[in-house]
């Protein structure tokens, strides 16, 4: 049986870039699936088909039991959609915005009410009620534009990229908002740029790359993939390269990557702070000055390196097209946002 | 309503009618909502009112005494009463760049996805959109009437055809805020929208006969003139507001004969060819 969301063979062009190049999904209901990938690799296009929003070019999708393309209109009764900006009308308030949507979402005036007062106060934005959203921080807009996405307790909720450009704080309280939403039987698809959101919030991963599912997994089988823990260095002569490859081939599991003008080497391993300790002390018995060492965990970088063979960040020149194209608002904070992740 | 996923947290949105009903109380809703916003950005209405006051007194007291019109010769006090319904009908289809800037914005912003992700009517956000512009038209038209009146300007025909002569104003001005929704569709920022909604709107209004008679114009633009929507509509402002010298007569062309029904004419036929192409696009706005 299929799940609360299940899409076949999803094909989607603009022009000449194929934005979606078959793309397969199943969740079974109940779970969360993360849509993990870079911009421009289709997760964003995927989530309008899904949604409604985009009719693809061909294959199929059902989402809450409903096929999306012969029912449009009866599956946007069963979802949520919160997308990768806060859209809520900056000159409502917070309580306009949600009577607003309620209303769309054919409650009568006086559920509308009943429901905007609650999602207030359940997300924390009963004190700004009544100001415009204009005078909200970033992180108030995201959580009235989810608590928007929830008027009416959706079976199936699309969340495209809900933490981008939030600051960390507030990314682990919408986190948590999301974890008592799963917890209440909701169906997620989630994208994000973020491996560590993903991982705390999936339970299985699809990473997608040029509008492809390239791998997909729960995250322990995908780290394992993507061989888990790095020990990288970076020794301070030139000189010193050679014998600091030596001494972490002989910790690491796998081949050692050099980087000659920054003087940088890295090694794939397996139990990270013991090695991690034993590679600085031989590397202090030899001689080998250092000016940085460290453990470093698997980043989409490296999904992405040992999934396909390049990095994110190429993917994101290369397919720059259809997700961000128009909107770009957002990837300057994705960009910054993907540098703290990598540290 | 609980769902066939089995949970008993989560709940679909109710069913609604669907039809004509569910069309009006969404369009309603989103109607509102622009109303809300106008109200709270006050300075768009204020910057809206002042350029047509501009054009009433440049027009009244700089042109005025140069500008011959039929039936009343070079007479500032008759092209004063003359050129009200043109200002007026100017004004109401400069309501075009607000509602595509609006548009565009909503799209930009990305609430036209949230919108479209949600099981309202189909045309409701653009319905609604137009129908609060067509609110704000009417407050400007009412500030611009007495403005008008304060210069001299009078309706000699008695109220009810004054009050036809502004019903067929607000008209043209709804069905050019149905190009302005298309246009706020099309373009991917709200100030091309404003400008793209505002280009073709002067050579379409200054190629009229809404401030200087077609008379006088070379025979090709004359025709433009006569058949231009925006002339039909201002002819027929200026016959219900008994603004016509006495020995004014009209220029042969259909539309110049019979104005009123002329002007609603263009006006349905532009609401119902500009709405049917804006909610298609609208509809499959990626």
């Amino acid at each position: 049986m299929p799940g609360a969301i299940h899409a076949e063979g999803l094909v989607k062009t603009f022009g000449d870039v194929r934005a979606l190049d078959g793309v397969d999904l199943d969740v079974p209901e109940g779970t969360v699936l993360g849509l993990l990938g870079p911009n421009g690799a289709g997760k964003t296009t995927t989530v309008r088909v899904l949604t409604t929003l985009l009719r693809p070019d061909s294959g199929r999708a059902v989402v809450a039991g409903i096929d999306v393309l012969k029912q449009p209109q009866e599956v946007r009764r069963s979802i949520g959609l919160s997308g990768q900006f806060a859209a809520v009308d900056e000159y409502l308030t917070g309580r306009e915005n949600l009577q607003m949507v309620a209303r769309l979402y054919q409650m009568s005036a006086r559920d509308a009410k009943r429901r905007a007062t609650e999602l207030l106060e359940r997300f924390n934005l009963a004190d700004a009620a009544d100001r415009t959203a204009k005078t909200y921080s970033g992180g108030m807009r995201r959580r009235l534009d989810l608590a928007a996405a929830l008027v009416v307790s959706p079976p199936v909720m699309f969340m495209d990229e809900p933490t981008t450009g939030l600051d960390p704080r507030n990314r682990q309280a919408l986190w948590e908002v999301i974890e008592e939403l799963v917890a209440g039987g909701t169906t997620l698809l989630l994208t994000t740029q973020y491996l560590e959101e993903a991982d705390r919030l999936a339970h299985d991963i699809a990473v997608v790359d040029h509008g492809r599912v390239i791998a997909r997994g729960t995250s322990d089988e995908l780290k394992a993939r993507i061989g888990g823990e790095r020990i990288e260095v970076v020794v301070h002569e030139r000189g010193d390269i050679r014998t600091a490859e030596e001494v972490l081939r002989g910790l690491g599991r796998g081949a050692v990557a050099v980087e000659e003008h920054t003087r940088r080497l890295t090694v794939p391993v397996v139990g990270g702070a013991k090695l991690l300790a034993e590679a600085i002390r031989e590397l202090d018995a030899r001689g080998v000055e250092l000016d940085d060492v460290g453990l470093r965990r698997p980043t989409l970088d490296d999904v992405f390196i040992s999934l396909t063979g390049h990095a994110a960040q190429d993917a994101e020149e290369a397919g720059a097209g259809p997700d961000g194209d128009g909107r770009g608002t957002g990837s300057a904070a994705k960009a910054a946002g993907r540098k703290e992740n990598a540290k | 309503m609980s769902t066939t996923t089995g949970s008993t947290s989560t709940t679909r949105a109710p069913r609604s009618g669907g039809g004509i009903g569910q069309s009006l109380t969404d369009s309603l809703t989103i109607a509102k909502r622009n109303l809300l916003r106008m109200m709270r950005i006050p300075e768009m209405v204020i910057f809206g009112l002042i350029q047509p006051v501009m054009f009433v007194v440049l027009f009244s007291y700089v042109f005025g005494g140069s500008i011959s019109i039929p039936g009343a010769g070079v007479d500032a006090a008759a092209y004063r009463e003359f050129l009200m319904a043109g200002i007026f009908a100017q004004t109401v289809t400069f309501a075009t760049a607000g509602a595509g800037a609006g548009i565009a914005e909503d799209m930009h912003k990305g609430l036209v996805d949230r919108f479209r992700s949600l099981p309202m009517a189909r045309g409701a956000v653009l319905t609604g959109r137009t129908l609060a512009d067509l609110v704000q038209t009417a407050l400007t038209l009412v500030v611009l009437a007495v403005v008008a009146a304060i210069v001299g300007w009078r309706a000699h025909e008695g109220v009810l055809k004054a009050l036809a002569g502004f019903c067929l104003l607000l008209l043209l001005g709804y069905a050019f805020t149905w190009i302005g929704a298309l246009i706020g569709l099309s373009v991917r920022t709200p100030e091309a929208a404003t400008s793209g909604g505002l280009i073709w709107l002067f050579p379409l209004t200054f190629i009229s006969i809404a401030f200087v008679p077609s008379e006088n114009m070379p025979s090709f633009l004359q025709h433009v003139a006569e058949w231009n929507p925006f002339s039909a509509t201002v002819l027929a402002a200026r016959e219900l507001f008994g603004n016509l010298p006495p020995g004014y007569q009209a220029p042969d062309a259909w539309p110049m004969q019979n104005p009123v029904l002329a002007s609603l004419l263009w006006s349905v036929l532009i609401i119902a060819v500009f709405r049917t192409l804006a909610v298609r696009k609208y509809r499959s706005a990626a």
